[in-house]
């Protein structure tokens, strides 16, 4: 049987003439309060909701190769293939579900992070407007959609995280994380008596194991899972999404948990339960783990489970201003 | 590969098994967690006539309004349908459905819900949004828009040839109960391994 080729999106220079930046937009990295990244994070939010990564492209098409030709574990894994290519033809969401959104911004002293969060956030609604994103944040107890997707409350979404750091480049990643593959996630409190996970490596395979066993098809399996060893609650969680942000094929840069990582892949594609759960033998594209520090009588592990439609892109403006995406 | 257009009759519908590829054309109606929630707590009789042998699509699309106040579907992939558990086999019921398409599958519930009216449960799949949007041919009309909100909303579409795979039949077949014991059983040897 002939192997499914990687599909082709389209050329950069269409993407280029797509973009909703002005072409040699630039930004004047010297004078930071007059930074305005309201456009490039629009166009990284067209980007990141149209155009799926390369590395997720190559993981998918890589399992498609390994299933039966005609098994319906093929037939679905060539239904995304096939979506990947119509969204970022059309530039249109890969997925009607374009998640809570989360952004990681990376910053040299200076800037103003309340300016950028203005930005960011008008940047949101401007997506949301053009159908980019769907108005994905309500009110918890009413229900109650302001369609724009602010918080209705503050300014918890869009979510963003600052960091400063000691480059002058700017980094703005974005993640796009569908609300049926947030509800699979887990957090486990080891020792765990129901699963007989210990305070060690072969616990956290465990409660892998468990949370992917657990999650079936329903977080748009094969999802990629994210793994947080230690922190506090939150902490943990938070290092576990951020985890999603690692290109797939990425080598661990822990040698032990590296090997970890590739064994838990091989053990999970065992379980049979496969592209959407129908079965098959891609129940995973990847798993990523990382250790953090914990306190003495807590042993956290927080898995986030990001689905096989793993929109992300980071938007890099170099030292001169002129910006860049993934 | 079988096609079926709404409105569909109980006897097309029995005739459908666990596994089966399909294409289906025709009404379909988009309700999820407010809309369950208030079909079985208001009953409204409204909607009979809108849902009758049609079929329920558990999806929050993004839409586009254009100028002249038509709307169209930009991507509409389906979402979780076990959020509806407590609530599909009233539906069902209530409103003469023939089918439900979503995602992940459904419980014993809506299994014996499927089996007494003559229902399906049809997988779509998951995340394919651009595509699955493209097979919707007519946004016909929405309801509770106002209140709901655009994801939760009654949206009203005319679809062709929308793919989907039946994973639950009206027969008490769940390719999802399959695939959950024998995976669980996976889990388990893969625990005692050192």
């Amino acid at each position: 049987m002939p192997a499914c080729p990687i599909p082709e999106l389209t050329p950069m220079a269409t993407v280029e003439a797509k973009s909703v930046l002005p072409k040699d937009w630039k930004a004047d990295l010297g004078a930071p309060l007059a930074l305005d990244l309201t456009l490039p994070v629009t166009e990284l939010l067209r980007r990141s909701t149209s155009r799926m990564p390369q590395d997720i492209i190559e993981a998918l098409v890589a399992s498609r190769n390994l299933e039966a030709e005609g098994s319906r574990a093929a037939n679905t894994l060539d239904t995304m293939l096939e979506n990947i290519k119509l969204a970022d033809d059309h530039v249109a969401p890969l997925c009607q579900d374009t998640g809570t959104v989360i952004f990681w911004v990376r910053h040299p002293f200076g800037v103003s992070q309340r300016q950028i969060k203005a930005q960011i956030r008008a940047a949101v609604r401007e997506a949301t407007s053009r159908s980019w994103l769907r108005p994905n944040c309500v009110a918890s107890l009413s229900g109650k959609n302001p369609g724009n997707n602010m918080d209705p409350f503050g300014e918890g979404h869009p979510v963003v995280h600052f960091e400063e750091w000691d480059q002058p480049e700017i980094e703005v990643a974005v993640m796009l994380k569908g609300g049926g593959c947030e509800n699979v996630g887990a957090q486990y409190r080891l020792p765990d008596v129901a699963i007989g996970a210990g305070r060690d490596l072969a616990g956290v395979r465990k409660c892998v194991i468990d949370a992917v066993t657990k999650a079936q098809g329903q977080g748009c399996a094969p999802g990629i899972l994210s793994v947080a060893i230690g922190g506090d609650r939150i902490t943990g969680y938070e290092k576990s999404k951020e985890l999603i942000l690692r290109k797939l094929g990425t080598p661990n840069a822990d040698p032990k948990l590296d090997a970890f990582e590739r064994q838990l892949v091989a053990d999970l594609n065992t379980l049979g339960i496969g592209p959407m759960g129908y079965g098959g033998k891609t129940t995973v594209l990847g798993v990523l783990v990382e250790e953090m520090f914990r306190h003495p009588a807590s042993f956290f592990v927080s898995i986030s489970y990001m689905c096989w439609s793993s929109r992300r892109n980071v938007l890099r403006l170099d030292a001169a201003g002129r910006p860049s995406f993934i | 590969m079988k096609r079926i257009s709404t409105p569909i009759s109980e006897a097309a519908i029995r005739d459908l098994k666990v596994g089966d590829e399909v294409l289906l054309s025709g009404r379909v109606v988009l309700s999820r967690d407010a809309g369950h929630k208030f079909m079985v707590e208001k009953k409204p009789d409204w909607l009979k006539p809108i849902l009758a042998e049609a079929v329920i699509y558990h999806c929050g699309p993004v839409v586009a309004h254009h100028g002249d106040g038509h709307w169209s579907f930009v991507s509409a992939g389906p979402t979780t349908s076990i959020r509806e558990e407590p609530y599909q086999a009233d539906v069902l019921e209530t409103y003469n459905v023939r089918g439900v398409i979503g995602k992940g599958g459904m419980g014993k519930k809506t299994s014996a819900g499927l089996g007494k009216v003559g229902a399906c449960y049809f997988h779509a799949t998951g995340g394919a949004g651009a595509l699955l949007a493209e097979r919707v041919k007519r946004v016909v009309d929405v309801k509770m828009l106002e209140e709901f909100g655009s994801p939760e909303a009654f949206w009203i579409i005319e679809v062709e040839d929308f793919p989907l795979v039946v994973t639950m039949d009206s027969h008490g077949g769940s390719l999802h109960e399959e695939v959950a014991g024998a995976s669980q059983e996976r889990a388990k040897e893969l625990m005692a391994q050192k």
